[in-house]
């Protein structure tokens, strides 16, 4: 167990480094250079060459890169471009904190009441509620996230004027400050979510709740209630660690749609910015920073799927055989 | 007799259709069993004995519904309690053993924790008190080491240990009644053996009763004392095993004994015409359309269930001319007819094959060392002769047929096709070569691609092969769809719209669209019921004296390599053991493995003299150097068999056998056993 867990985070940091040297390698070979864009109408082939020199861009690529990963893995991100003499590092800080906030409590209701949903949905299976929820879960998942928030923002933000429309607190405001203004987009990741997570719920349940053992559970004389929270429960949820970890990946990773709808500040929406900016050292960042949160986030599913499987993790236990 | 503990009476159970009336499945049964009472359920799929089984347990599957009837235990009626109820007899006064219980198992808890929940739910026992319960009854059946099996998960368990686990879970409740749904199908006929030795111990002298409900009359001669034979849902016979088997008086009942391939048989197994279909209308007899006995009555008149003697019933109009008729299979094939159409040249030389498996790894800079499943196998193949490989699962038969038909590329050795070296794979080999050896698989639903239909199937391999066009195919695909006793009417069906024995039709005729040499059989007829099994057999000797084919012909069953092999080669753990004339290897077989294998082959009527030297009571694993049969073998020799592999003897002509033991003491091991053809 501890060598495979060891095995995957190895390989983990080989997918980083690998995925680091493609986001360098597409920030340089979009056309212009970082020298071009912070001229840019300024630039003279004179001023050009000078600032390549003070950049050191004249260095070869490759070395620039290793210089790059080293600075970064030390806490040395850079200056952003468009935002003159601000350091990335705490830029990309306070908007992670504020994403981790909202996605945080996205995620906690939308799996905890996606897995409510779709094992009930599941057990009660063409039931008028099992109806209800899929034909819900269908219409939630149709529908892009810009109109679920417009319509909110509408309804909640307009028409009924209860909570704030868009996010008008600075990005640094405390966590109180900035609560009223997650409520509607939180909603509208957790709709998001809760369609696809319970679907994915339902069919594993239907699954497992016909399955060879679970008959043989009421044969043997186990309860009903028994049979669904140890039998049933167990094994549907183990297939959907994936899908869950997908859709946290996805939360975190930076919701660009709803934080640029309700105008969150979030990494989504600096990340927009950054790109509309051409500012590559943060572009460059954020790139990173959103493949360290998928690819930690993937460990630990394959881990925990692994854990709660006995039949993957007896692999990896030496079982002496008699 | 006693009062009966459970009683099943005029049930109906049926599965709604498309017309909003209900086809039923079983119908009209009543049954009533006694304590201590063993009885068995038998007949093919689709009889309704397995739904019979779980309503046992006041369970219908699926979208079935009870029609009418009960089922009562002790005075209460199953289908009108409460579920809360219903829950406290199941697993404590009816319980049941599951026909596949790898699957059955709850594959995310240890055998301790599911044999521990029903003593927590029915015994209220709990933490160390249970903990030895159920060490126990592992222990009671006959598993070595069972606080070590009681750690483990399903996945890491054998099928005979999953089969026995499932056993001692049914009995962890101490029911009065246990219902065994198939229990010993899809294990190897040694492990089968050993459960139902078992079976006989724990309930023998004991007042639980038990239903065994098994498509194999043998199983059902072996076990119980009573026997119940269902047709398309309803009791056509029952009464004493020994009565009914050595007498049976409905011709179904006969037909079924007839097919069943038998160690002593001269003939062919009997192939029973036509197959099971529900009578359209309650006016006629089920099997009015298979019956040779079948008069103008029986089409106008359903047969009732008629008492003929103090517990034997049959539902025939004319029970009294069956009863006293000749042998059925007087029109089978005899065996002795079958000597091979061309002698000579050999056409198909496998020579000093040996195959390995890699273990995939997720650590791949470890290097695992290859698992070794053939070991230096040789086999000849002369033109219209069958030689069978024979064998338990995992003794390497299914990886040579991979071999010889170059899907597995081989570790050492060759394949010979008329005495030229093959490539060993597939892809080098000409096309030629690969129209002359065919394969066919065990599982049709595997093989034939569900989406295309049987004239598409059978147009491909002319396409490859001889590069006909669809409207060229088709006349070659009608006569061999004839040559199947197949139709026309076939052509546009696919798959899902055939029956088992239909569909592995199409893929025999699928091999011989090719006009093969060589067909490779790959325990092609071992999913499939005995009166299939038997018109399969039929069918497949008749193309072979047809064409002079060759067949190489995997099976686990000795009872079906009797019947079509002239040849047969005994497999154990990837090295040959005996081989030679199937009708010398059988009837004086003289290694121990052999012995064994013939010895839990069952028969009807049950043997009377029982094997006499107890298999071992686990499964073993593969050991390098010496014999691999040793940990099994009941006359091994402490040193010399661990270390020295075993000499090839000669006991005439072709029939060799590995062993270190001279023939006299051989001859008297053959003795104990008590083999059917000696």
């Amino acid at each position: 167990m501890a060598s495979y867990v060891f095995g995957r985070c190895f390989s983990a940091l080989v997918t980083l480094f690998v995925v680091a040297a493609i986001i360098f390698v597409a920030t340089e070979v979009l056309p212009g250079d970082v020298a071009t864009a912070v001229l840019g109408r300024d630039a003279t082939p004179k001023r050009l060459a000078a600032l390549r020199a003070q950049l050191q861009l004249d260095r070869p690529a490759s070395a620039r890169y290793m210089d790059w990963l080293y600075a970064f893995v030390q806490g040395d991100w850079g200056y952003s471009l468009a935002r003159p003499k601000q350091a990335i590092l705490p830029l990309i800080g306070e908007r992670v904190r504020n994403t981790l906030w909202l996605s945080g409590i996205a995620g906690v209701i939308g799996v905890l009441l996606s897995l409510l949903l779709g094992v009930v949905a599941g057990l009660k299976r063409n039931t008028w509620f099992d109806t209800l929820v899929s034909t819900l879960s269908l219409i939630g998942m149709s529908l892009p996230e810009f109109v679920i928030g417009s319509l909110l923002m509408l309804l909640f933000g307009v028409i009924w004027a209860l909570l704030p429309a868009v996010t008008i607190v600075q990005p640094q405001a405390t966590f109180t400050a900035l609560f009223p203004s997650m409520i509607l987009p939180a909603v509208t990741l957790v709709i998001v979510m809760v369609a696809y997570i319970l679907r994915m719920v339902r069919s594993s349940v239907i699954d497992v709740a016909h399955s060879d053992y679970v008959q043989m559970a009421y044969l043997k004389g186990v309860p009903h209630r028994r049979v669904v929270w140890h039998h049933i429960i167990p094994n549907a949820l183990i297939p959907t660690i994936n899908a869950i970890a997908l859709t946290v990946a996805w939360l975190i990773g930076g919701v660009v749609v709803v934080e640029t709808v309700f105008n969150f500040p979030g990494i989504g929406r600096l990340l927009t910015s950054a790109v509309s900016d051409r500012d590559l050292p943060l572009v460059q960042a954020l790139g990173l920073v959103g493949a360290v949160f998928y690819i930690g986030i993937n460990i630990v599913a394959d881990i925990a799927t692994l854990w709660l499987t006995p039949r993957l993790r007896t692999q990896y236990w030496r079982v002496a055989d008699e | 007799m006693n009062t009966p503990l459970l009683s099943v009476d005029n049930l109906t159970i049926g599965f709604p259709n498309t017309t909003s009336t209900v086809t039923p499945v079983v119908r009209d049964v009543s049954v009533h069993i006694a304590p201590g009472m063993r009885i068995g359920v038998v007949g093919e799929s689709g009889c309704g004995k397995s739904t019979l089984a779980y309503a046992l347990l006041g369970m219908i599957r699926g979208a079935g519904v009870r029609v009418h009837g009960t089922v009562t235990y002790a005075g209460a009626q199953l289908f009108d309690m409460p579920p809360a109820q219903l829950q406290h007899i199941r697993g404590a006064e009816i319980a049941l053993v599951p026909q596949n219980a790898g699957q059955s198992l709850a594959p995310h808890r240890t055998v301790y924790a599911q044999i521990a929940e029903v003593l927590e739910i029915h015994q209220q026992l709990q933490g160390d008190a249970a903990w030895q319960r159920v060490v126990q009854l592992l222990a009671d059946m006959r598993l070595r080491n069972p606080a070590r099996i009681a750690r483990r998960y399903p996945h890491q368990l054998s099928g005979g240990q999953q089969q026995r686990v499932a056993l001692a879970m049914a009995l962890a409740g101490q029911p009065k009644v246990l219902v065994l749904d198939e229990p010993t199908t899809g294990l190897d006929v040694t492990t089968q053996a050993q459960l139902l030795a078992l079976l006989h111990a724990l309930t023998n002298d004991t007042d639980m009763a038990m239903v065994l409900v098994s498509h194999d009359l043998g199983v059902i001669a072996q076990t119980c004392q009573q026997v119940m034979v269902m047709y398309a849902g309803e009791v056509v016979e029952m009464g004493d095993t020994a009565d009914v088997f050595q007498q049976p008086h409905h011709p179904y009942t006969r037909g079924l004994i007839a097919a069943m391939p038998q160690l002593t048989a001269t003939r062919l197994p009997y192939a029973m015409p036509g197959q099971m279909r529900r009578s359209a209308t309650d006016q006629q007899c089920a099997f009015l359309d298979r019956c040779a006995f079948a008069q103008s009555v029986c089409a106008t008149t359903a047969p009732t269930l008629e008492f003929v003697a103090h517990t034997r019933a049959v539902r025939c109009h004319h029970w009294q001319t069956v009863a006293t008729h000749d042998d059925v299979d007087s029109t089978a094939t005899p065996l002795l007819d079958r000597a091979p159409v061309g002698e000579g040249t050999p056409l198909l030389a496998v020579r000093q094959v040996s195959a390995t498996y890699h273990q995939p790894d997720w650590r791949w800079w470890v290097r695992t060392p290859p698992q070794l499943v053939v070991a230096q196998v040789d086999i000849t193949l002369t033109p219209g002769h069958t030689c069978a490989v024979v064998g338990e699962s995992g003794s390497g038969k299914s990886t040579l047929a991979r071999v010889i038909t170059g899907l597995h590329q081989p570790a050492a050795g060759n394949v010979y096709l008329d005495e030229t070296v093959l490539p060993a794979t597939v892809t080098q080999r000409s096309q030629d070569a690969r129209r002359r050896i065919q394969l066919i698989f065990q599982n049709p639903d595997l093989s034939l691609n569900p989406r295309h239909t049987v004239a598409e199937l059978l147009y491909r391999p002319q396409a490859v092969f001889f590069g006909r066009t669809r409207a060229q195919a088709l006349p070659h695909t009608i006569s061999m769809l004839q040559q199947m006793r197949l139709d026309e009417q076939y052509l546009n069906r696919v798959p899902q719209q055939l029956s088992g024995g239909e569909k592995q039709r199409v893929a025999i005729a699928r091999a011989f669209l090719a006009d093969p040499d060589v067909v490779v059989c790959d325990e092609v007829v071992s999913a499939l019921d005995v009166s299939v099994q038997a018109s399969l057999l039929q069918l497949l000797v008749d193309i072979q004296r047809q064409r002079g084919t060759a067949y190489l012909f995997i099976a686990h069953d000795l009872a079906v390599v009797r019947a079509v092999a002239h040849t047969a080669i005994v497999l154990f753990a990837g090295h040959v053991c005996e081989q030679g004339a199937t009708a010398e290897v059988f009837a004086v077989p003289h290694h121990p493995y052999t012995m064994q294998l013939l010895s839990a082959v069952l028969t009807v009527p049950r043997r009377t003299v029982q094997p006499q030297v107890n298999l071992p009571a686990d499964d073993t694993t593969l050991t390098h150097g010496g014999c691999p049969f040793r940990q099994r073998c009941p006359i091994a020799i402490p040193h010399l068999c661990a270390d020295v592999v075993p000499p090839w003897q000669q006991v005439a002509g072709s029939h060799t056998f590995r062993c270190h033991h001279p023939p006299d003491v051989l001859a008297s091991l053959r003795d104990q056993f008590a083999l059917p053809t000696t």
